[in-house]
Formats: structure tokens, C-alpha cells, sequence
């Protein structure tokens, strides 16, 4: 019984490995390809470049670059090709023009803004203990506290 | 008091942004064809597969081309307000079939009736891409000198036929 167990333990490496297939006949255009993909958005499923998604659609853009491509085309000339039908949003890298000044600049005014309202707000506070004017029974109950050494915490 | 006015300002402009983005449709993409000559194609047409249709064959007249498939969950609802349309005879509509089996494209226009005079064939899906198709159903507004004058992407409803479709139909047919 316990030689049949060993030789099932054998089976699974007697199974046929092969070597994964190249993707296409051009390794040189599939790199490409794959270059230009991740930059493009696809339409579909917005969220998701044309070399990650799944969508018919994007199947048919990375054949339509594809093609482009074995046909010597210019990165620049197959985005110009896909900007001239599904416009600026095919890309992920918005170019950059009077639409889209608030979308490049918008973090940098943000984080600006955030920034100097942070130190306003840091020099409002180190400023603001010797504005308190204090009243001398005042004055007195702080000096009892802390001769009290904290105690009444 | 005053000190909780300023993280209420942000605040209220914040909902106002996030506001104003709900009611956007992240689906509607500008289409920078809009204003520019529809791409030309000679695809064959659905029932009868030795002819063919070009959008040359429309000029001088303002139609509307409708990308559609039998596979479309859209297009089944739009469908209803195409026959409206075609009933009422304003404008044609001329239709696409775009990534489809020409048995399952017939069947469904028989279970649902046909609002095309003519439909074309783009089985492979190129011609969408020159239009820019990412959704059927997508309408466009083509115009006597077959430029596109407006782009619908997704199902066409009746406010939008009412308010955007027919005028600017019968503005471009007056022309």
C-alpha cells in the first residue's frame, strides 16, 4: 500500500511542462505594444489601462495598435489616432492645456493652501498664551496649583 | 463660534463638489468628432449581404446612424423610442451592427420590429473605432454635408430625443 502512495506522490511531476508561447511572431512589436498599452485608457472599463483590460473593445484597439505598429507608425501618430476618435480621455497622461491647468495644478494650489493655512494656525498658537491677560486671583490660584505639584489631576 | 466657520466653509464646498460630480456621467466622454466629416465606410448591409451601405449614400440628407447589436442589454431598452421615431417619420435612422452574428442581429430586429431603412454590417467592429464606439448604443447626428453634429452615447431616451435630438434635427434640415 505504502510503495502505491509514493508512486501517486510521483504523477503529478511526470505531467508535460512546456515553454510558454510567445505572445506574437514580433517580440520587438509586443513590446511595444506593451509600452504604448499602459498608457491608454481603456473606454470601457474606464479604470483600467488598454494592456490590463479584458473588454472586447480593448482586444480590438491592441489589434488596431498592433497593426499600426507593424506598420512602422510612430508612437505619436497611433495616440494621435486614438485622440482623434475617443479624445483626450484615451489617455492617462492628460496633455497639458487651458482645460486642464486645474487638473495639473489643482494638488500643487491645494497642497499650498494647506500648507499656509498650517502655519498660520501654528503661529496663531504660540502667539496666543501672552495675549491672555490674567487677573491677580487668577495669578494666585495658577502659583496654588502648581505647588500642589499637579496632585489634583 | 467663529472658529468652526472656516471648516465649515470647506466642507460645504467640499459636498458641493462631491455633489456636482454625482450627477455627472463619467460615461460621457466628449467626442472630438463631433464637428468634423463622418469617417467614410462601405460595410454590407444585414439583409441583404451583397449590398452595401456608405454614409456617402445619405448625402444631402440629415439622418441619424445608431451603433447597435442583438448582444446589447441598451440597446433593447432605446429600442422602443427608435420606433417612435421611425414611426413618425421625422428623420431615418440607419443602423449599425457592430460586433454581431448576422443570424442573432436578424432574429432580434423580428422579435423587436426594425426602425432602419437600411442596417450595416460591422462585424470586425474597425468602423466603430473610427467613430469612437465604446458603448452601443451610441447614436450620431449627421448632417446634409455629413458632418456629425452630435454624438449620443448610451440608449437615447424620449426627453432626449424631445429636447436635443429633434431640434437640432429639424434646425440642420431647415439649413
Amino acid at each position: 500500500m505504502r510503495w502505491l502512495a509514493f508512486v501517486l506522490v510521483l504523477v503529478p511531476g511526470m505531467t508535460y511542462a512546456g515553454e510558454a508561447r510567445p505572445l506574437a511572431e514580433n517580440p520587438l512589436a509586443e513590446a511595444r505594444l506593451k509600452h504604448l498599452a499602459v498608457e491608454l485608457r481603456c473606454l470601457v472599463c474606464q479604470n483600467q489601462t488598454l494592456a490590463d483590460s479584458n473588454a472586447p473593445l480593448a482586444e480590438d484597439l491592441r489589434r488596431e495598435v498592433r497593426e499600426m505598429i507593424t506598420k512602422n507608425l510612430t508612437d505619436q501618430e497611433i495616440i494621435d489616432f486614438l485622440v482623434s476618435r475617443y479624445g483626450d480621455f484615451v489617455l492617462y497622461r492628460p496633455p497639458w492645456k487651458a482645460a486642464t491647468v486645474l487638473l495639473w495644478l489643482g494638488p500643487f494650489l491645494l497642497l499650498g493652501a494647506g500648507a499656509s493655512a498650517l502655519v498660520v494656525a501654528l503661529r496663531r498658537r504660540t502667539r496666543r498664551p501672552l495675549d491672555v491677560p490674567m487677573t491677580e486671583a487668577e495669578r494666585r490660584r495658577v502659583e496654588q496649583l502648581l505647588s500642589q505639584g499637579g496632585s489634583r489631576l | 463660534m467663529k472658529r468652526f466657520l472656516l471648516p465649515l466653509a470647506v466642507f460645504v464646498v467640499l459636498v458641493g463638489f462631491l455633489a456636482a460630480g454625482l450627477t455627472l456621467n463619467p460615461r460621457e466622454v466628449p467626442s472630438p468628432l463631433v464637428g468634423k466629416p463622418a469617417p467614410p465606410f462601405r460595410l454590407p448591409q444585414l439583409h441583404e449581404q451583397d449590398k452595401t451601405f456608405s454614409p456617402s449614400d445619405m448625402a444631402g440628407r440629415v439622418w441619424l446612424l445608431n451603433v447597435w447589436a442583438s448582444w446589447c442589454g441598451g440597446c433593447k431598452e432605446e429600442h422602443p423610442v427608435l420606433m417612435r421615431i421611425a414611426k413618425a417619420g421625422d428623420v431615418p435612422i440607419y443602423g449599425m451592427d457592430y460586433k454581431d452574428r448576422r443570424d442573432e442581429a436578424l432574429t432580434w430586429l423580428r422579435r423587436h420590429g426594425n426602425p432602419y431603412p437600411i442596417t450595416a454590417m460591422d462585424e470586425a467592429g474597425r468602423i466603430g473605432i473610427d467613430y469612437g464606439v465604446y458603448g452601443v448604443p451610441e447614436t450620431y447626428v449627421i448632417d446634409k454635408q455629413g458632418v456629425i453634429r452630435y454624438k449620443q452615447i448610451g440608449p437615447l431616451d424620449d426627453e432626449i430625443v424631445a429636447k436635443k435630438v429633434l431640434p437640432l434635427v429639424k434646425e440642420l434640415q431647415s439649413k
